[in-house]
């Protein structure tokens, strides 16, 4: 057995780090649902848990095959395991991951094609999700601002609404300059004045039916795996910036 | 009849089920993981007090049903909607006999829906024919994630799914409950995606589609539908547990639907045995959205008295005592409700 350098295992933990739930938007680390990660050697086995036995199985398999891959392409890993633990489709997955079987070779007859447009899908909904965050941070310091001629520039710069924006327009290609309208249809165009309400509205709902899955994905999870929670840190747009913890019995 | 501050509440729960998960019953390691996974639901939204331990969770019986339900007089009237689960357990999940037999024993009490599935094919049709004979049924509930041979889910956009539709129309069922869970098929698109609802509601006008927990994971799609379709109706199963873990969340699936598909459209469910009613019509009563969300009006008694069971009576000929009804709000059919009401919509 090959002693297993500390920072092998750091690296394999920052690489998950960077596999997101496409429909909660967050990292699985984050999340809580890397289960365990061992190292034997240039060996890595990564188990992974969900909320529950019936989360929709593409989603499971996209973050077990992103973990997968994220793991693979860590320098100086040679062999990776990963295995999605208690679902009704573990052991369809696990095969499928285990033999390099893709999404098609996994799923056989219920795959059409692949799981692409799903994930764009979701994209563009962290991207709603996130616009409106920013828009409405600006609205609660100044109820009165025009939202519809809002640019990139008017966002309170250093802010984690605005950066977390950024981000995800960045990943769609969207325009990131100051001049850039921040308020935008799902398809990247530009609402009209008239049009701005509805589009807010309907992005406000996005970012409440997001983090209202968050919440409720990452308290399902502490049900079902008692000490998960200790695993789990909140969305970093959602950490306050001073510790609010007050401990308990020193209110006067 | 719920009293509280001089005002009484006429309740309707529009989704309770009488079903069996215990061991016996359950068909493979499937079986064991649903009733799991409603367990932690249970464990996860109810307050302490309303725990149950698991071997109670298994299966309740019409006795304890009749109890649990209406057992202090609150609930006037509740609505079964059952999940068939064959693959998953021997007899099914819901138990249709146990719950047809003491519908007919409390008219008054419990109405009974049934499920149909378009996989079953033309005797599924005969047997739907069959069934709203003898049990005179007004409304079906369909899972469209259910599991049926190879096939793990279905659309209702299906064309056998229209044969299915267009017999509820001849056969006067008027109430299409559609329950959206994790559907497998197609595996490449959104496993919750609510679109095919989108459509039936378009081509069915005459019948009404309550989407079951207000098409959670999926609110936003739900909300976006639901405010374009005059008859497309919102369940607050799973959604109103909410309101004692995460009141501010409740606040917001509550403003969102009064937003988009105003305040006759929504109605109160329990999920029975998810959940029991009496807590959470309490909590309701009591539910004020905070003042801080100045985005939402808040919630009016006239809105609770119609979430909590006047939408239910009107969709399900309920009679409700005259001096309790409420006339419809003067919203809009189509489009966002109450803009006025919404500061951040004034932009």
């Amino acid at each position: 057995m090959t002693a297993v350098l500390p920072d092998l295992t750091a690296a394999v933990r920052a690489a998950l780090a960077t596999v997101v739930d496409p429909e909660l938007d967050e990292p699985i680390t984050d999340l809580g649902f890397v289960r365990s990660l061992t190292l034997d050697g240039a060996r890595v086995e990564v188990h992974l848990r969900l909320p529950t036995s019936f989360c929709a199985p593409n989603f499971a398999y996209l973050m077990a095959s992103d973990a997968h891959d994220a793991a693979a392409a860590v320098p100086g890993v040679e062999r990776v395991v990963v295995q999605l633990d208690d679902h009704h489709d573990s052991d369809l997955i696990n095969r499928g991951l285990a033999a390099g079987a893709g999404y098609r070779g996994t799923f056989g007859h219920e795959a059409e094609d692949s799981l692409d447009e799903l994930r764009a899908v979701f994209s563009r909904k962290a991207h709603t999700a996130a616009m409106e965050r920013a828009v409405t941070a600006v609205l609660r310091t100044d109820p009165a601002v025009d939202v519809a001629a809002l640019t990139v520039g008017d966002l309170p710069a250093g802010e984690r609404t605005t950066d977390a924006l950024l981000r995800r327009r960045a990943a769609l290609g969207l325009p990131v300059d100051d001049g850039a309208p921040v308020l935008l249809h799902p398809d990247g165009t530009r609402p009209s004045p008239a049009e701005a309400p509805v589009v807010l509205r309907r992005a406000r709902s996005v970012r409440i039916s997001v983090d209202g899955n968050a919440h409720f994905c990452r308290g399902l999870l502490r049900t079902r795996y008692p000490g998960s929670g200790a695993d789990q840190a909140p969305r970093p747009e959602d950490r306050p910036l001073i510790p609010l913890t007050v401990p308990e019995g020193t209110r006067p | 009849m719920y009293h509280k501050d001089g005002d009484d509440y006429f309740i309707v729960d529009a989704h309770i089920a009488l079903w069996d998960a215990r061991p016996e019953n359950q068909r493979n390691v499937h079986g064991r993981q649903f009733i799991d996974c409603f367990y932690d639901y249970h464990r996860n939204l109810s307050p302490e007090s309303e725990v149950w331990p698991y071997e109670e969770y298994l299966y309740q019986g019409g006795e304890r049903l009749m109890r649990d339900v209406f057992g202090d007089g609150m609930v006037d009237h509740a609505i079964f909607q059952p999940a068939r689960l064959a693959e998953f357990y021997h007899r099914g999940f819901g138990q249709t006999e146990e719950a047809f037999a003491l519908a007919q024993a409390h008219p008054d009490k419990l109405t009974y829906n049934h499920y149909w599935d378009p996989r079953d094919g033309e005797n599924g049709l005969d047997a739907l024919r069959a069934a709203a004979e003898r049990m005179g049924l007004k409304g079906v509930k369909l899972y469209t994630a259910d599991w049926h041979g190879e096939s793990r889910g279905w659309k209702l956009t299906d064309p056998m799914a229209y044969r299915y539709l267009e017999l509820c129309r001849e056969l006067g069922i008027g109430n299409i409950h559609i329950h959206k869970g994790p559907t497998i098929r197609p595996l490449d698109r959104d496993a919750f995606d609510v679109a095919d609802v989108d459509h039936v509601a378009t081509d069915f006008t005459d019948l009404t589609f309550v989407v079951e927990h207000c098409g959670l994971p999926r609110l936003e799609d739900f909300c976006w539908i639901a405010t374009q379709e005059p008859n497309v109706v919102a369940g607050l199963a799973v959604a109103i547990p909410f309101i004692h873990t995460r009141p501010r969340y409740f606040a917001q699936i509550m403003g969102e639907l009064l937003y988009w598909i105003g305040e006759d459209r929504i109605l109160f469910s329990s999920d029975y045995a998810l959940w029991t009613p009496q807590w959470l019509v309490e909590k309701f009563v009591d539910f004020q959205i905070p003042e801080d969300l100045a985005e939402y009006a808040p919630l009016t008694t006239e809105v609770k008295k119609k979430v909590l069971g006047l939408n239910a009576a009107k969709l399900y000929d309920i009679p409700v005592p005259e001096h309790l009804r409420l006339p419809d709000a003067d919203e809009t059919a189509t489009g966002p409700r109450q803009p006025d009401a919404a500061d951040l919509a004034t932009v």
